[in-house]
């Protein structure tokens, strides 16, 4: 290979400056994120470890069983029945976007567009 | 160190591949994770073959002078749709307007002055037929069961294909983020985000809660009449039997569902 | 091959340094429209599609020409043609690239862009749009690439290249077609709705693309000292004007549809466009500039003695280019939209930035295009001995 030393020179800044967050952050460990739960309801539709892992495969199968498909009622694994709806049925209860999906959203940098659309509680709240 | 410029294109490539196929691969594993017993429909909703509107342009002639086109103002509110005085860039869903523009292709002068000072709702016709839905290169447009031309607005991507197709002008775009033209919003309905296109629904989702079109329940005058076209009993079927109804640009063969009693 | 592309004049240095400025503000003005929405463009409700729609429209065509120089050289063994065939192919790559990154800054929601690819709609004209323009840029990459590399080893192309060869030369009128199909099969919009939209097409296509490829070889001779060959130019030139003859034809061929059956819906395009209505006339200078630029084609491009000699010829080429460019960029879209479907009238005109993205494109497609010819020529020279001296050019 020519001009080996400048080449490797480079690729080490490179890997040096993609991985600069890593170094950063070197052995500071930051707090799990918590987000708040909703204090009055103490069951949501389905468990709390399928939701925290699914919850988006769950959102996405109903907004489209809900508007492709006309079915608009969830029956959950003990057989109650819910609305699918995401502004009048899920935040009715988790009814600070804030506290709740955004804590998890920020922490692993993800942010579906949900919002853009769908309304916030707080949102609608300051709107007025 | 004897990589060669080829052999490293072609492995990064493979990387490309197999990156892209464990995601694809692991979205299919992870594809049966929903939970549900079953999806049911409602027990409350109207059910549908083919909704369609007829609307008394007489009647509406003569409340129009005090009922202050509520039809709109109810249906603008619940749906959250913006109000945009740039008429280039407006956005709505159901309004008024001459019968030289709603039907332009029967102008002529007596005519004109017989529906003279007439105001006419135009909204989306909800087509049998439609050409917005065969254009859609993402289905984000699509016919439900019912007969309603639906808007997924979730897979929309904004390409405008559909405003092409429509011969009616019913379908608005987003220009912009909608939400700074939201003056009361309606917090159980979403609002658009910019670049997705929108238009009447036919109040789906009052329809899934056992209630008539929002516009049907506002009007003061009963002029416009909601119902099941394939329910040889239904009263849109009884009046449409008995009276003089135009759609308009029927020869298009689009087979509108909102129909006008002219007389 | 590609390091050819590393190495140049200090003028090819400046033509690609200026592209690249002019891609920069471009790629500005789009990120002022990715963050704003597409409502910083003059489109509106009643005429939502535009300049980008347009352009697009107009490329797809000069991406199908190329089939125009390809197919005379590999189908009929027509030698002359064997210098400008990979000029031909690689106008396709640039062009059709131009194509696609048009129809994404058309996008309203552009990172949703590959749902085209997860919901797949067959219904949709757009459908097959995806699939003929990405296969057509794949066929002409492989091709003109493969070719080349060929000749750069000083071997001939793989035998097992000449089904694809043969594959693209059918493939380049679909490109066409379907894109025609697109607008020609929409109920409604009258200055669309006709079964001669994609004939028309093709002819504006064989006509702009095969006078763009004549302006760039003589470009080429000046600046690069390529020479296309004396008999090559011929055959395209007399290409390109019996193509543009067509196109007029067709072109004329509508307005007769419109004006003698007397239909109304049929007349008014033509009427907002080239007189005006209802006080709106904003297309109409654009429309008779691309009349005007039409008769002094013809004129430069029918006669023999005119074609024959370098400048009028360029000169011809250029007003071919324009005018077709005219008639789709300007009257295709605007014409279909206006007037609206309310029979009323809303006049679209493009924004600064609207033009800035749309330069931009262009700006992107040249470039594209200048490296890939940069490699062809050096490609093409290094095995033949030219001296220019004086300004005559000696070749061996």
């Amino acid at each position: 290979m020519y001009n080996t030393g400048k080449v490797m020179f480079f690729i080490i800044v490179l890997i040096i400056f993609f991985t600069i967050p890593v170094w950063l952050n070197w052995g500071r460990l930051e707090a799990v994120p918590q987000p708040e739960l909703p204090k009055e309801e103490k069951k949501c539709i389905e468990s709390k470890e399928y939701m925290r892992a699914y919850h988006m495969k769950l959102l996405d199968d109903w907004r489209k069983k809900a508007i492709r498909e006309n079915q608009r009622i969830y029956e959950a694994s003990d057989n109650e029945k819910y609305t699918i709806s995401l502004q009048r049925t899920c935040m009715k209860c988790h009814n600070n976007k804030e506290k709740f999906c955004d804590r998890c959203h920020n922490f692993v940098i993800t942010h579906p567009d949900c919002w853009g659309c769908h309304i916030a509680p707080e949102v609608a709240q300051k709107w007025q | 160190m004897a990589i060669k410029r080829r052999s490293f294109l072609k492995l990064t490539g493979l990387t490309l591949l197999g990156s892209t196929l464990s995601t694809i691969i692991g979205n299919l594993l992870t594809r049966g994770e929903v939970k549900a017993k079953g999806y049911t429909q409602s027990p409350e909703a109207l059910v549908g073959k083919r909704w369609v509107m007829v609307i008394d342009v007489k009647k509406c002639k003569e409340g129009r002078s005090t009922c202050g086109a509520k039809c709109i103002e109810a249906c603008h509110t619940l749906h959250n749709v913006p109000l945009i005085s740039d008429i280039k860039k407006e956005i709505k869903w159901i309004w008024e307007d001459t019968f030289e523009h709603a039907f332009p292709e029967q102008t002529e002068k007596y005519l004109e002055e017989l529906f003279h000072g007439t105001p006419f709702l135009l909204l989306c016709n909800h087509c049998d037929n439609p050409p917005c839905v065969r254009v859609c290169p993402t289905k984000a447009t699509f016919k439900n069961e019912e007969g309603i031309v639906m808007m997924d607005f979730h897979r929309c991507i904004g390409c405008r294909f559909c405003m092409a197709a429509c011969p009616f002008g019913a379908r608005s775009f987003n220009w912009f983020d909608p939400r700074p033209y939201i003056k009361k919003v309606n917090p159980e309905y979403p609002t658009r985000m910019k670049g997705v296109v929108e238009k009447c629904l036919f109040c789906y989702e009052r329809l899934a809660q056992g209630k008539l079109p929002v516009c049907v329940e506002a009007c003061p005058e009963k002029a416009l009449i909601f119902g099941d076209l394939a329910d040889e009993n239904s009263e849109v079927n009884k009046i449409l039997r008995e009276r003089v109804a135009l759609r308009r640009k029927a020869e298009l063969g689009t087979k509108p569902s909102v129909f006008y009693l002219m007389s | 091959m590609l390091e050819k592309a590393l190495v140049g004049s200090k003028k090819y240095w400046i033509w690609v340094l200026f592209l690249l400025s002019i891609i920069f503000i471009g790629f500005l003005c789009y990120l002022y429209q990715f963050k704003v929405g597409l409502g910083i463009t003059g489109m509106s409700r009643d005429v939502s599609w535009g300049f980008y729609i347009a352009n697009f429209t107009f490329l797809v065509g000069v991406a199908a020409s190329a089939v125009m120089v390809v197919l005379p050289y590999y189908w009929h063994d027509y030698k002359e043609f064997g210098r400008i065939t990979i000029l031909g192919e690689f106008l396709a790559v640039a062009a059709v690239t131009m194509c696609i990154l048009f129809v994404f800054v058309d996008l309203g929601q552009p990172m949703r862009v590959l749902n085209v690819l997860r919901f797949l709609s067959p219904r949709s004209i757009m459908f097959y749009d995806v699939i003929v323009l990405s296969v057509y840029l794949l066929l002409n990459l492989l091709c003109g690439w493969t070719v080349l590399h060929a000749e750069y080893k000083g071997t001939k192309y793989p035998s097992w290249l000449k089904p694809f060869i043969y594959l693209a030369i059918i493939w380049a009128p679909s490109i066409h077609i379907v894109t025609a199909f697109l607008y020609q099969g929409l109920p409604g919009r009258h200055y669309w709705l006709t079964a001669i939209m994609a004939p028309k097409f093709l002819a504006s296509a064989f006509s702009s693309g095969p006078a763009l490829i004549v302006i760039v070889a003589l470009l080429l001779k000046k600046v690069a000292n390529f020479d296309p060959g004396k008999k090559a130019m011929e055959t395209l030139s007399k290409i390109v004007i019996y193509a543009f003859i067509l196109f007029v034809l067709f072109y004329l061929f509508e307005i007769f549809t419109a004006f003698y059956s007397g239909i109304h819906t049929h007349q008014v395009s033509f009427k907002y466009l080239f007189v005006g209505m209802e006080k709106h006339a904003e297309w109409a200078p654009f429309m008779w500039a691309a009349v005007i630029l039409a008769v002094i084609a013809i004129l430069f491009l029918a006669i023999p003695a005119l074609r024959k000699n370098e400048t009028t010829l360029a000169l011809g080429c250029i007003a071919v280019f324009f005018s077709c460019w005219l008639e789709k960029g300007a009257g295709l879209i605007v014409g279909g939209y206006t007037p609206t479907p309310f029979e009323t009238i809303t006049p679209y005109r493009p924004t600064l930035p609207e033009i800035g993205i749309t330069l931009g494109v262009w700006a992107t497609g040249f470039l594209i295009m200048t490296i890939l010819y940069k490699i062809a020529l050096e490609v093409k020279t290094s095995h033949e001995l030219i001296v220019k001296y004086e300004g005559v050019l000696y070749k061996k």
